[in-house]
């Protein structure tokens, strides 16, 4: 099923051509009226006239996230302040968020996405979606309610509520899609399990859309066995409207990458060289259709590969292999990104708290955080101890927006490190 | 000076920790007369009353280990129904929290080793009203 088959199944020569012409137009806007850009574009004695083919685009100048956080609030706007209906922000970054702003047609175009996406594995306007997603700054519930409302399905809101009203809303109106983290679905299936619900046999689901999390196959296959129905894996991101970026077809082999809105390179991230397709490394993507905020060459720091071969479905549009990691240290726990920097600035603004500390990352996304008490920091009282431990879980809330186990060791517990210290400990299966 | 001096032990809540330290004592020909162990998550402290404070501090931060000292109030109350709800009334009707607090008997006398922020205050209302308060060598001698 199609949501807009012309645009899905442009074929690669027209597809490349509207890439192209959307390029241009992106970087003559930049080029005019984004002074962050005109400034790069002068030092690298680039006049965007010399963008002519799809190749030109390695020309341009990448875009990083400290970039981005660098103009914060408004510093990329290429429409006047006044042209923006909506604003996200990326979730629990160091200091100042990335402000990303939406024009109208922003608004819509990402709707069109999502619709396409969500079509092209059958949801209709029949569907009962519900979101459980955050709503907020983050991208994952407004972007998608909207696309899932353009499809014309029932659209619940639910957030990420308690479980318990998750399941009361999927019972009561016979819920027949959800939208959830990945980790959350392996949780509430324990719910189910635990409430002696089956899915199969008392609940309404055909399909569940994982995502703003990396994870696994195996993570997919337990999620579908354990609410009976299809789960397709999606990517997106903050900076590129959030979901709707590529999502899986009805094959679930890969995710399709909407290319007549975003240019899509695979570079090396040590030497920023791009790479022959079908290579992994970093995913660096540039807005074709933007008009608030375009980004061009952006870093994203997910760590996947292209599927060069065409798709049984019939998409022109090439897809994405998971996500098997990032290229910078960030941590993507319960969909929130997490830098390690943040928690050693939380930890080492505590002066009972030693310099030494691991983040194990390990089960459901659970973070622990292991660290050393400073000789000053023990004064007998086993009641100061727990109160700073829970001053502490406090403060990494506040910080990171997830709450995190604290374990508070006696000086010289933890491994001392020999160069660089190995700081996380990742032991999720990704 | 009516008070009694504990060292206090910050060690990791697992199997093997209090073998490894109170051989850590033992081998420094400490001995230990009262001891308590109180655990919270990932971590437990161990308090000692022991003969020999200074040797049995050395013993220990040789090791690495972190050991603070801890001024307690030891108590005498009598061996009889209500004894520790006296104290507890005075203390608290003096706005003062019993951070921690334990008792037994030795040689048919009663004892309560107490813990309170308002070390001061609350030797003064316990001294006024008669209680007897232990020195470290009383306690040490019982």
């Amino acid at each position: 099923m199609f949501w807009d088959q012309e645009s899905e199944t442009l074929t690669r020569p027209s597809l490349e051509q509207l890439q192209l012409k959307r390029l241009q137009d992106t970087v003559q806007r930049v080029a005019q009226r984004v002074p962050f850009y005109r400034q790069r574009f002068a030092e690298l004695g680039l006049a965007p006239e010399k963008i002519k083919t799809l190749a030109n685009v390695r020309r341009l100048p990448f875009t990083t996230g400290a970039d981005l956080r660098s103009i914060y609030p408004d510093g990329m706007l290429a429409v006047d302040r006044d042209e923006p209906v909506r604003l996200h922000t990326s979730s629990g970054t160091t200091g100042k968020p990335k402000a990303i702003f939406f024009s109208r047609n922003d608004v819509n175009n990402a709707a069109e996405l999502i619709a396409r996406s969500l079509v092209m594995t059958g949801i209709t306007k029949k569907d009962v979606f519900q979101n459980m997603m955050s709503y907020g700054l983050f991208t994952g519930g407004l972007v998608m309610h909207y696309g899932a409302e353009k499809v014309g399905c029932l659209v619940i809101p639910a957030g990420p509520g308690t479980s318990d009203r998750q399941l009361m809303l999927m019972q009561d109106f016979r819920t027949t899609a959800v939208h959830i983290l990945p980790s959350y679905a392996l949780y509430f299936a324990g719910y189910l399990e635990q409430k002696g619900i089956n899915p199969r046999k008392d609940l309404t689901l055909r399909k569940a859309f994982v995502g703003a999390e990396p994870h696994t196959e195996e993570t997919r296959r337990r999620i579908e066995q354990a609410f009976g129905c299809d789960v397709y894996n999606s990517y997106g991101l903050t900076e590129m409207n959030g979901p709707g970026v590529a999502f899986e077809c009805e094959h679930k082999a890969g995710m399709h990458l909407w290319e007549d809105n975003f240019i899509l390179e695979i570079i090396n991230p040590e030497t920023c060289e791009p790479l022959p397709e079908g290579e992994t490394g970093e995913l660096v993507l540039t807005t074709l259709k933007r008009e608030a905020m375009p980004i061009l060459r952006y870093r994203t720091r997910d760590i996947t590969s292209i599927i060069p071969e065409p798709c049984k479905c019939g998409r022109t549009h090439r897809r994405l292999n998971r996500i098997t990691g990032r290229s910078d240290d960030m941590l993507i726990i319960r969909g929130v990104n997490i830098f390690p920097q943040q928690i050693e600035r939380v930890l080492m603004s505590f002066p009972q708290v030693g310099r030494n500390y691991v983040i194990v990352i390990e089960g459901l996304d659970d973070m622990t955080i292991k660290v050393e008490l400073a000789a000053a920091g023990f004064d007998g009282q086993v009641e100061h101890l727990a109160a700073l431990q829970h001053q502490l879980v406090e403060k990494l809330k506040a910080e990171t927006w997830v709450t995190p186990k604290v374990d508070l060791l006696p000086a010289g517990s933890l491994p001392v490190a020999e160069g660089k210290a190995k700081r996380v400990i990742d032991k999720r299966s990704l | 000076m009516s008070a009694v001096n504990l060292l206090a032990v910050f060690v990791e809540n697992k199997p093997g920790q209090t073998a490894r330290i109170t051989k850590l004592l033992a081998d420094a020909g400490v001995n230990i007369c009262w001891v308590t162990i109180a655990n919270s998550g990932s971590f437990g402290v161990m308090k000692f009353l022991v003969d020999k404070r200074d040797p049995a501090v050395r013993a220990l931060k040789d090791k690495g280990l972190m050991v603070s000292l801890l001024e307690v109030l030891a108590v005498e109350v009598p061996d009889k129904p209500g004894s520790l709800q006296g104290v507890a009334d005075l203390l608290g009707r003096n706005n003062i929290n019993l951070d921690n607090c334990s008792g037994f008997v030795a040689n048919n006398r009663a004892l309560l080793v107490i813990e309170v922020h308002e070390f001061a205050q609350a030797r003064a209302i316990l001294e006024k009203q008669g209680l007897h308060l232990l020195t470290q060598e009383e306690m040490l001698r019982l």
